[in-house]
């Protein structure tokens, strides 16, 4: 179980989050949706403890977590945008990412899904931004752990590796999984998500499933129904 | 580290430690050249290559950051990954042209040690700065730029201010606010302590001679020494309180 509990943080004048209260438990598909600045990486961002809410407290299996760094052994991120260092190769990366988290890993099999054994001796420098986020989903991915969060997954990536993707998803949820991500691809919301979350200026705008959002807006086309939402808010 | 940059300022102190030797022929003469060099030396390329590497793995520190370390960690481990590979360079490069040239059998062995401490402390007092200047600005180019100030105002613009406020205000008593002045400046208190080791009026200048008189040559040892202690200590605390607040 995720909790947030009333959430503030501003970058100067921007109220990024305002009050924000959200639960998530810890089993199935939670996506974040919301517009370019919603707040939708700041929140996860806070999770992890990279960004410091103002205000606020966050726990995570009823222990709190601001402040402590032990409890990210627990959890895989994948960033929003593979910033990796330019002059390390794909094999070092992985294998200094290994080194770092105290955990086992299983690389091969996710090299191998994503055809990526060509690439492992060059340098991350040189590489596509869809190969690196190919790199960015096996160093998230290879660790075994109960919540996965993934900031922006599908971006870059071709439709094989998008497939690729999705199994693995779906795989993690059937182990009994939570998996966190943002998107802003409502096709795969559709397909993926138990559950979700739209964020609208740092607040909560609507939270279920995609059958209530449904309901909520008297739509049967979710992509409808989530412009709809969004039309209210531009009113 | 791995950097290519390390081993050229290796060897960069190597061929100097060498042609100082070849050209002085003698150790103690070499020694002092060699300070004047370290002097200004040592802090532009602490400063240079603590904001380069700073900006330079920004991402990889972001990289860490959401894996299970702790952000002191991250960071102190950069610091002195980055301060220990200059010094060593330092260390290193000059040690082995004056070791072959037989530095243990004279006695300028003290003064040459005393160097290479107060060059790396210097080196540690510089990434420190740097690296504070560094998480304080967003903007590389603004970050680079302070740096490179901070660094032109300690090695040069403060020794001609100190320089004016004496002549304008010689009329007055100014040794406690030259010695005062003095503690402020990294450089010039390593300047001093090492003239102070080496014990060479003629180079003290006016501060040395304020801070000989004032604290005798022990004293003021120790009271440089500390001060340099304390240059590297505020900084490094500075950066592990503003990391804790920092958002990535």
């Amino acid at each position: 179980m995720i909790e947030f509990n009333k959430i503030s943080k501003r970058f100067g004048n921007l109220q990024v989050l305002n009050e924000l209260d959200l639960c998530i438990s810890m089993d199935g598909i939670f996506a974040i949706l919301g517009p370019n600045g919603s707040g939708k990486t700041t929140l996860i961002k806070c999770l992890l403890g990279m960004v410091q809410p103002n205000s606020g407290s966050i726990s995570l299996n009823s222990k709190a977590i601001l402040g402590k760094w032990e409890y990210r052994n627990e959890l895989n991120y994948l960033p929003q945008i593979a910033n990796f260092p330019g002059n390390l190769t794909v094999f070092e990366l992985i294998e200094m990412v290994k080194n770092i988290r105290p955990k086992r890993a299983e690389e091969k099999a996710l090299i191998e899904l994503f055809g990526l054994q060509n690439s492992l001796h060059k340098k991350l420098g040189n590489l596509s931004g869809g190969t690196k986020q190919k790199v960015n989903l096996i160093l998230t991915f290879m660790f075994d752990s109960n919540l996965f969060i993934l900031d922006e997954p599908t971006t870059g990536l071709d439709p094989i590796a998008l497939i690729h993707l999705k199994e693995l998803i779906k795989l993690e949820k059937a182990k009994g999984k939570a998996i966190l991500l943002t998107t802003h691809s409502i096709s795969f919301v559709n397909q993926m998500a138990d559950e979700i979350v739209f964020l609208l200026d740092g607040k909560i705008y609507f939270k279920g499933t995609i059958m209530d959002l449904k309901q909520q807006t008297n739509n049967s086309d979710l992509e409808n129904g989530i412009a709809e939402l969004l039309a209210k808010h531009y009113v | 580290m791995r950097s290519r940059w390390s081993y050229v300022y290796f060897f960069f102190y190597l061929i100097l430690g060498f042609v100082l030797l070849f050209l002085n022929n003698d150790l103690d003469n070499a020694v002092i050249t060699l300070m004047n060099i370290i002097m200004v030396l040592t802090p532009l390329i602490g400063t240079i290559f603590g904001v380069m590497y700073y900006y330079n793995s920004k991402e990889f520190t972001e990289l860490l950051l959401a894996l299970p370390i702790k952000r002191n960690t991250i960071f102190m481990g950069q610091y002195i990954g980055i301060a220990l590979s200059l010094s060593l360079s330092l260390v290193l490069g000059l040690g082995i042209p004056f070791l072959l040239y037989g530095v243990f059998m004279s006695s300028a062995i003290f003064n040459f040690g005393l160097l290479l401490v107060v060059g790396t402390m210097l080196n540690f007092i510089f990434v420190a700065l740097s690296f504070n200047i560094a998480i304080s600005t967003e903007n590389k180019i603004k970050g680079f730029g302070y740096a490179i100030l901070m660094w032109l105002f300690l090695a040069v613009i403060y020794d001609g201010l100190f320089l004016i406020a004496l002549l304008l205000f010689k009329d007055y008593p100014l040794d406690k606010f030259s010695l005062i002045a003095t503690l402020f400046n990294p450089i010039d208190l390593s300047r001093i302590l090492i003239l102070l080791k080496l014990d060479i009026s003629a180079l003290l200048g006016y501060t040395g001679a304020v801070f000989r008189k004032f604290f005798g040559t022990n004293l003021g040892f120790i009271v440089s020494f500390s001060m340099l202690i304390l240059w590297i200590v505020i900084p490094v605390l500075r950066m592990n309180y503003v990391i804790r607040k920092k958002d990535f």
